[in-house]
């Protein structure tokens, strides 16, 4: 049996807290990159099949933008920030200026790709600096990478890890909530799938007993 | 006259695998690094397919190893499959698809090059067991959608930005 069979509710109530803060984090800095509240979803930490993990995000075949980093240091594992067409859409929109900007229209243009890139940075290095002040561990994320493509396609790539070990992963997610007040809406997925390491070093940083 | 008959599709998830008679079809989704192969008896009417995510079982951490995940354990067991289906291995034919990278990283690692080392491994799968490669589309940095239908043979494959086409 895998350690995620064996993982027990405390134990996952401490990866939905650490959720919790990390997107809290990210959360306030979209808010101020868009000036606008931005709410946010209690996170959800579950186990899951790879097929599961799919349809979380919209299902194998659904295309979305995902910004993906790789988290190194004292615990590693995968993040993916993602986001439907229509919502990246309209960030980038915000966030540059040009309120007639059409994701439809391949190939992207480099500055709407860079924006998100940019955005996904900001985010998930929010995110990141939040766990790691709260477990003291040093956890820095990669350069993140963009792909604008089928969910399927991408998120395997950040099972690959984890798949070496099992054929169930950990998710931590959270969604940003679309705020009612505007007409827009503005959600988003953080998906934070460790590796197998990265248990031990969590909860031995936190004083959690693994074999409880 | 011509109606459309609803083809019942079989489908096949993320490190899984199947097989189909008519009047199927049988389809995976979201083919990044991973790699779609169709195994095929045409005149005895049987296809299979698995959804490959990794090139070689001693990969495997753990004890218990799902057969589908890796290229050398999900092609003999396929094969196996489809033998006891009544196809006849020396007739039997693959197509493939997937094998993509999908994010470019300037510290590129080995399990970033997964894909094309994905395609490698199921080639001399189907190689050893002299299976003939006739159609693939492999590699570049798109997503994958396949499906095979067993009436003319063809691989239909659905990328998120370039179309569709049948190989």
């Amino acid at each position: 049996m895998s350690f995620i069979e064996k993982i027990n509710p405390l134990q996952l109530d401490i990866l939905r807290e650490i959720g919790n803060i990390g997107a809290g984090n990210a959360a306030t800095a979209l808010s101020a990159i868009l000036n606008r509240k931005i709410d946010m979803n209690v996170p959800n930490a579950r186990v899951v099949s790879f097929d599961e993990m799919m349809e979380m995000a919209g299902g194998a075949d659904h295309v979305v933008a995902s910004v993906f980093l790789r988290i190194e240091g004292d615990a590693s594992g995968s993040m993916f920030f993602i986001l439907s067409l229509q919502v990246a859409e309209y960030l980038i929109r915000q966030m540059t200026g040009d309120g007639t900007y059409l994701i439809d229209s391949t190939p992207y243009t480099e500055l709407a790709l860079s924006c998100l890139q940019e955005l996904g940075n900001i985010l998930s290095g929010s995110y990141l600096s939040s766990l790691s002040d709260f477990t003291r561990l040093n956890i820095c994320p990669s350069v993140p990478s963009l792909s604008i493509d089928m969910v399927g396609a991408t998120i395997s790539y950040g099972l690959l890890e984890l798949s070496q070990v099992s054929d169930a992963a950990i998710v931590i997610d959270t969604v940003l909530e679309k705020d009612q007040h505007f007409a827009e809406s503005i959600d988003g997925h953080f998906f934070l799938l460790p590796d197998p390491g990265f248990f031990d070093t969590i909860f031995s940083a936190l004083g959690v007993s693994l074999n409880d | 006259m011509t109606e459309l008959i609803k083809v019942k599709v079989v489908k096949v998830g993320i490190a899984d695998m199947n097989i189909i008679k008519p009047p199927y079809s049988i389809r995976t989704s979201g083919l990044g690094s991973c790699v779609g192969v169709v195994v095929y008896d045409q005149k005895k009417g049987i296809a299979g397919l698995a959804h490959i995510m990794l090139p070689d079982s001693s990969l495997a951490k753990s004890g218990q190893i799902n057969a589908a995940k890796f290229a050398d354990t999900a092609i003999k067991e396929l094969v196996q499959l489809l033998v006891n289906g009544g196809a006849r291995i020396r007739f039997l034919k693959a197509k493939l698809a997937g094998g993509a990278q999908m994010f470019q990283f300037a510290s590129g690692g080995d399990s970033m090059r997964i894909g094309p080392r994905n395609v490698d491994a199921v080639r001399k799968e189907l190689s050893d067991l002299r299976i003939q490669v006739v159609a693939e589309d492999i590699g570049g940095n798109s997503g994958r959608t396949i499906e095979f239908n067993l009436n003319d043979c063809l691989l239909n494959i659905r990328t998120a930005n370039k179309g569709t086409k049948n190989i």
